[in-house]
């Protein structure tokens, strides 16, 4: 791994133009319609209230949560697939928001996006020659030496460009998440959306694609944001780390700082849950179980949104939402109470 | 091989050939093949296909279309002299065709002629309401579930409106109008009010489709609409589009019949299978086959489409052998 | 919130000596022996199962964990008798001593429900949404005993309350869409032990749920089966979920177990490259070292027309010419209750962590 030393984290950078990719305070809101004639708004779905991220050249960014936390719809509206609520993205110094089409074609050859589902994501009815072209065809890259480019980008995911006149239904799980990467490549990218890239796949083959995506960052010096819910995954190929929870980050910092000394009551509640392979720390370790379920996100809770499912919780959470802000923990916590939680993973680590 | 801490074996990061052949040993027929094979494969079907195929070679050869001749010496508009009350020679003497192997009506014409000329009027018809259909259908379709909003919203409007008036009724009206200006006319007018099915079955499909992860990732490449549109979301409805079109024919033989039976659609002295069975309803009991001829034609025909239809849509959807884990 | 005990139940009862081949001991619950299950198809027979023997005895946990397509749910299944009508199924499946298989339908089905229990990875799908969860739980007392529909709902009640779901008899007029994923998992829970079964079967019961739900359910999961005595048949392809509840582990491959062991030994010391090679792959949760990731090459065989040796050999660095030939059955390895489907099983036994043999390239210029 390259012993790059990534810029200190604040959530709420003033420096503008510093950082490949600059979200800031991102909402995505999706309306609720009615079922009656006029289907009038009834509500909104707050998938996303106010993220703000860093991403610089070349690291990886790994941003975790649960399911509904936002996460995805975070990747997704970095790139315009969904027009952001509010907020702002922000990719070398460009606002993505309010681009003008023709100018953000430009972009989408710097920034691209591996999706989660190696099934859903490849079109059944093309085969995977023309699935991987298809990028340099719509930005007019593929007359000159598009079929040996796409031969190429072939080899380069360890796939044999001789079998690429075939469809995807031919292809096994991990050779179609191949695939999808070699598309996503094909504009020679600076950075990749990776929206839970192995989590579909059996494990055996979901490390052949982690060590895929570490060689292709080592060759080309891709940055990555690693959007995931396997906290072991994110661990090992995170730089950074996002912890998210109902729309927004709750804790970030260096990697280290986050598992090992988590602060956000969420934080370490996730990290104790998350099962280990290892039988002899999971007979020692004391699970923190967290009551109950994630809230909806059509209304969640007023003031911090962990606080009803929270032990720490207490009048101050309801009434004010706790910022963002390094608390004395080393990095960025939402948390009024936050406190460093250092034996979480494991019992034995436990280091001054 | 060793042993030993030091050395164990290395297995190499890339090696494509060997990455790539495992777990492609079993199936490498496309998608076209294997719809093809579970098609043939549906006896049903092959019936169909089989008893239509016969029917329109049979139609098209016996008495020619168009400047082309047929092996049918009479034609279906002359007249002569009945034969023994017009009663059908067909296999009356072993296994041959006789004189007039349908019989022959009130005046004297053949009466298998008139059937032949029927069938291919009726058959011109189906396929033209079929093709005005699928095109109207999967516009309309696609582009409300496509677009959504504001669209979707006006085209499913109308689409609803036409459907809450009876089929018939329209058709009636429309073959009114149209019913004597030929029955190209008056097939594409009853292609315009009959695509509505499939409208909501291609809009259905496209809805589904636009949210699915590959049409997503066209868009972060930056594909323009036209080419989602085309390229990547219509090829995944071509199913659905073949299977609706050839329901759509089968329902198209019988609304024409029904139209020209109530004497709204082919004008004489052209005829087509519903005609002929108003023409001759009254001779039901005194001369039956008169009758009988053009039902059995129509029940074939829209029979063997269906079994069709079903079998392309056993074919492309195959959900029975699927295994789980 | 609650600070609890670790999931893992610390068994104080002396542990019989294991042999998962031929475990003739005395509290065997259930005995599988050479199951298989196979589907015709329009490409060939998929041979899902391919002779699959193991034994569970009363009150433990036994893990299966294997890829898809290793056949641990059809075989599981098959077992419950829930396979398609297509699908062929050959061997034995003996509870407490007698062949559930041979015994007719309504036997089956007698056993089913009452004595072995299932839990689905989908509740959704085993809950019938047009009932409500009371209606559905009572039904499951009543097909099995004869009682009075007001004492089944206590009954219903009662269970809804051990699994934790709180004012449990105001929640029995519910309807499956009322709860969230991991209440339903609960009273999923609820139905598998409603009718206090010896053996609860629990196919990937967690997997559709998030890590902190998860955690729950498995507590919950580890809670009742003590309180109601059963032992368990836990399916899952997370390693993670085997090392926290297993008392014992099968590893299946492509339709057959290659390994059996306790959880503890065989997480440290395999003795099938398999089992090495998906330790390898698991980024480790407890330390950034960044080291490489150790995966399998390869995929796993199709099971229409499988290798004649080991299933296994494609993919493994060990593999010899013997390999190519014969197919290894399951035999002991260094500790008897330890038991392995490798030719060389000896030479994981000779490294200090066998899954170096997975090492790539990459690794080793780095």
């Amino acid at each position: 791994m390259t012993q790059t030393s990534p810029a200190p984290v604040s959530a709420h950078d003033e420096h503008v133009g510093e950082h490949l990719l600059e979200v800031r305070d991102l909402v995505m809101h999706f309306p609720i319609r009615g079922s009656g004639f006029l289907r009038r708004v009834v509500g909104q779905v707050q998938a996303v209230s106010g993220v703000s991220l860093d991403l610089d050249a070349g690291e990886t960014l790994g941003v975790v949560g649960e399911s509904g936390c936002g996460k995805s719809t975070t990747g997704r509206a970095i790139l315009q697939l969904h027009t952001p609520t509010a907020g702002s993205v922000r990719w070398e110094g460009k606002e993505l928001t309010e681009l003008p089409k023709q100018e953000m074609q430009a972009v989408r050859r710097d920034l691209q996006i591996v999706f989660q589902d190696p099934y859903a994501s490849l079109n059944p009815k093309m085969p995977v020659n023309d699935i991987i072209a298809e990028p340099l065809k719509v930005h007019g890259r593929y007359k000159d030496g598009g079929p040996a480019r796409v031969k190429e980008l072939l080899q380069l995911v360890g796939l044999n460009p001789e079998h690429g006149n075939r469809y995807p239904h031919e292809f096994s799980g991990g050779q179609r998440q191949r695939i999808g990467i070699a598309r996503a490549l094909a504009l020679q990218p600076k950075a990749l959306i990776l929206d839970e890239p192995v989590s579909a796949l059996d494990v055996s083959v979901q490390a052949g694609i982690i060590n895929l995506l570490e060689d292709l960052q080592d060759e080309f010096g891709l940055a990555y944001v690693f959007i995931a819910h396997d906290l072991s995954v994110v661990r090992h190929i995170s730089d950074r780390v996002a912890v998210m929870y109902l729309g927004k980050v709750v804790e970030t910092g260096e990697r280290d700082e986050i598992y090992r000394r988590p602060s956000h009551p969420y934080t370490q509640a996730l990290l104790s849950a998350a099962p280990s392979a290892n039988p002899e720390i999971e007979a020692k370790r004391e699970r923190i179980i967290l009551e109950g379920d994630v809230p909806s996100p059509a209304d969640p809770p007023s003031g911090c949104r962990f606080r009803t499912r929270c032990w720490k919780a207490e009048e101050i959470c309801a009434t004010e939402e706790p910022e963002l802000v390094d608390r004395g923990q080393g990095h960025p916590v939402a948390c009024h109470f936050a406190e460093e939680l250092l034996e979480v993973i494991n019992p034995d680590d436990v280091t001054p | 091989m060793s042993t030993n801490t030091e050395g164990p074996p290395v297995t190499r990061d890339h090696e494509p050939t060997q990455v790539a052949d495992d777990g492609m040993e079993v199936i490498a027929r496309t998608q076209g093949q294997m719809v093809l094979r579970r098609f043939l494969r549906h006896r049903a079907a092959m019936l169909g296909l089989g008893t239509l195929l016969f029917i329109v070679v049979l139609a098209y050869t016996s008495i020619g279309y168009g400047p082309f001749g047929g092996w049918w010496d009479k034609s279906f508009l002359r007249t002569g002299t009945v034969l023994d009350g017009g009663r059908p020679t067909l296999f009356t003497e072993g296994f041959a065709l006789g004189e007039h192997p349908f019989g022959q009506d009130n005046v004297g014409k053949d009466y298998f002629a008139l059937v032949m000329r029927g069938t291919q009027q009726s058959l011109v018809v189906a396929f033209i309401i079929g093709i005005v259909t699928t095109l109207l259908g999967t516009l309309i379709g696609a582009a409300a579930g496509f677009f959504r909003g504001r669209t979707e919203a006006v085209l499913m409007r109308i689409t609803d409106a036409m459907i809450s008036v009876p089929t018939l009724i329209f058709a009636a009206i429309v073959a009114a109008v149209f019913g004597r200006t030929g029955i190209v006319f008056l097939g594409i007018a009853l292609g315009v009010v009959t695509w509505t099915g499939l409208a909501r079955l291609v809009r259905g499909e496209f809805m589904a489709l636009r949210e699915k992860e590959f049409v997503e990732a066209a868009r972060a490449i930056g594909t323009s609409n036209w080419r989602i549109i085309t390229k990547h979301i219509l090829p995944n409805t071509v199913g659905v589009i073949i299977v609706t079109a050839t329901l759509a024919i089968a329902a198209g033989i019988l609304l024409e019949t029904a139209l020209s039976f109530l004497g709204l659609g082919i004008q004489p002295p052209d005829v087509s299978l519903g005609s002929l069975i108003t023409e001759y309803q009254t001779a039901m009991v005194s001369r039956p086959w008169l009758f009988w001829w053009p039902g059995i034609f129509i029940v074939a025909i829209a029979l063997s489409v269906n079994f069709i239809g079903d079998g392309l849509r056993d074919a492309f959807d195959p959900r029975q052998n699927r295994v789980r884990d | 919130m609650s600070m609890s005990d670790p999931a893992h139940p610390e068994d104080a009862t002396t542990t019989p000596p294991l042999d998962a081949v031929d475990g003739r001991t005395s509290d065997e619950l259930l005995r599988v022996e050479d199951l298989t299950v196979s589907f015709p198809t329009d490409d060939g027979l998929v041979q899902a199962v391919r002779g699959v023997s193991y034994s569970v005895r009363e009150r433990e946990v036994l893990g299966i964990v294997g890829e898809s397509g290793s056949g641990k749910s059809v075989s599981s299944m098959a077992l419950m008798g829930l396979l398609p009508k297509s699908a062929r199924v050959t061997g034995s499946v003996y509870f407490r001593g007698r062949d559930v298989l041979q015994l007719r339908e309504k036997h089956q089905r007698a056993l089913r429900g009452s004595r072995i229990a299932m839990i689905f990875q989908d509740p959704m799908t085993a809950l019938n949404p047009v009932y409500s969860i009371g209606d559905q739980l009572a039904e499951a007392v009543l097909s099995h005993h004869t009682m009075p529909r007001k004492k089944a709902l206590d009954r219903a009640a009662e269970m809804l309350d051990m699994v934790g779901i709180p004012q449990a008899r105001e929640r029995l007029r519910n309807y499956p869409h009322e709860f969230s994923g991991g209440m339903r998992q609960r009273v999923m829970i609820a139905m598998a032990v409603i009718n206090n079964p010896d053996i609860i079967i629990a196919d990937e019961p967690t997997t559709a749920l998030d890590v902190t739900v998860q955690a729950q359910i498995l507590e919950t999961l580890i809670e009742v089966k003590d309180a109601v005595n059963a032992a368990i048949i836990m399916i899952t392809h997370d390693l993670g979920v085997i090392a926290g509840i297993a008392d014992r582990t099968l590893v299946m491959y492509a339709g057959k177990p290659v390994e059996v062991a306790e959880t503890g030994p065989m997480f440290a010391n395999p003795r099938m490259p398999y089992t090495a090679g998906l330790m390898g792959s698991i980024p480790s949760l407890e330390d950034s070292t960044n080291e490489r990731l150790r995966p399998i090459k390869g995929t796993p065989p199709s099971l229409i027309s499988l290798p004649i040796g080991c299933a296994f050999e494609p993919r493994c660095p060990l593999s010899t010419a013997e390999c190519l030939e014969t197919e290894p059955p399951l035999t002991e390895t260094d500790k008897p209750d330890h038991v392995a489907a490798c030719h060389h099983w000896q030479k994981l036994a000779a490294v200090d962590d066998p899954t170096a043999y997975f090492r790539t390239e990459s690794e080793v210029g780095r």
